[in-house]
């Protein structure tokens, strides 16, 4: 079987490549029996998200600080 | 402070062109440019000029912006695209360091024991919030501080696939390395970042 070193690679280059069909059982046997694994494949993707969200936010986070800093001086 | 605000009172929106000619806006975009732009060129002056040059670019069209989340956005965007361009040039006139040679020296972070196995303490936990909840300003300074922790082989390659999207292929050509050698460097990557957000963020969820 697997050890997680190389089931988390399989995974990672899972956002990477098409995985084959032979890989992807390999993943799924070692994540029945592994709980850091499992939670490892759902945080592949959510670091993705994150990465992505990221410009977005900071620029919300600007927007607000701004409004609060201009919002009461403008209405002076 | 008890100032009271009339309903129907609109917020306080300023136009696109008047948030370019704020400076408190302007010098925190750039900053947060800069940063982006440095942490992806790992050149200090032509980080510099690319965010100058998208700036300008964004001044001459400003006018259609209504919101200033959708101008830096869109900002971004620009700037995201010059830094593509300089990477690709770079490849024709500069011997670039061969991330290929370096990525073997970087050690894996030691999250694994000597049958690759996980570490008792470093295996991952679940996350209790999803990632679509996050709403938190701290959380960015968190990830900021993940990604400039990383080697920066590590932090450039995860940028380039995951901020700016670039597919595995325009990876590999733009800073000439193979496809498993981008592979070992993203699987590096995201190990370390995902241990650092766990202990710095989603541990203190999990705990409270």
């Amino acid at each position: 079987m697997m050890n997680c070193e190389q089931a988390t690679r399989l995974m990672s280059d899972g956002r990477e490549r098409d995985l084959t069909i032979r890989e992807r059982a390999a993943i799924k046997m070692h994540n029945l029996l592994c709980v850091g694994c499992r939670n490892f494949n759902v945080q592949v993707h959510d670091l993705g998200r994150i990465a992505r969200r990221y410009a977005k936010e900071q620029g919300e986070e600007t927007t607000n600080s701004i409004r609060d800093s201009t919002g009461p001086s403008s209405k002076e | 402070m008890g100032e009271s605000v009339l309903p129907g009172e609109a917020p306080v929106e300023q136009s696109a062109a008047s948030h370019l000619t704020d400076p408190v806006f302007l010098d925190d975009l750039r900053r947060q440019m800069l940063k982006f732009a440095v942490l992806q060129l790992d050149n200090e002056a032509q980080a510099e000029d690319a965010v100058q040059e998208a700036l300008i670019g964004a001044l001459k069209n400003v006018a259609s912006f209504e919101r200033k989340a959708a101008l830096k956005t869109w900002v971004f965007a620009i700037l995201k695209h010059k830094i593509t361009d300089l990477l690709r040039y770079r490849q024709r006139w500069v011997d670039v360091e061969k991330p290929s040679d370096s990525a073997d020296d970087e050690t894996l972070p030691s999250v694994f024991d000597t049958r690759g196995f996980w570490h008792q303490e470093d295996r991952p936990n679940r996350w209790a919030q999803p990632v679509e909840a996050i709403d938190d300003a701290h959380f960015w300074r968190v990830f900021e501080v993940c990604l400039e922790d990383l080697p920066p082989a590590q932090g450039r390659v995860f940028m380039m696939r995951e901020f700016i999207e670039l597919d595995s292929d325009e990876i590999c050509q733009s800073i000439d390395i193979s496809a498993s050698n981008l592979h070992v460097l993203l699987h590096r990557a995201r190990l370390r970042l995902r241990r650092c957000l766990e202990e710095h963020w989603f541990c203190e969820e999990a705990a409270s």
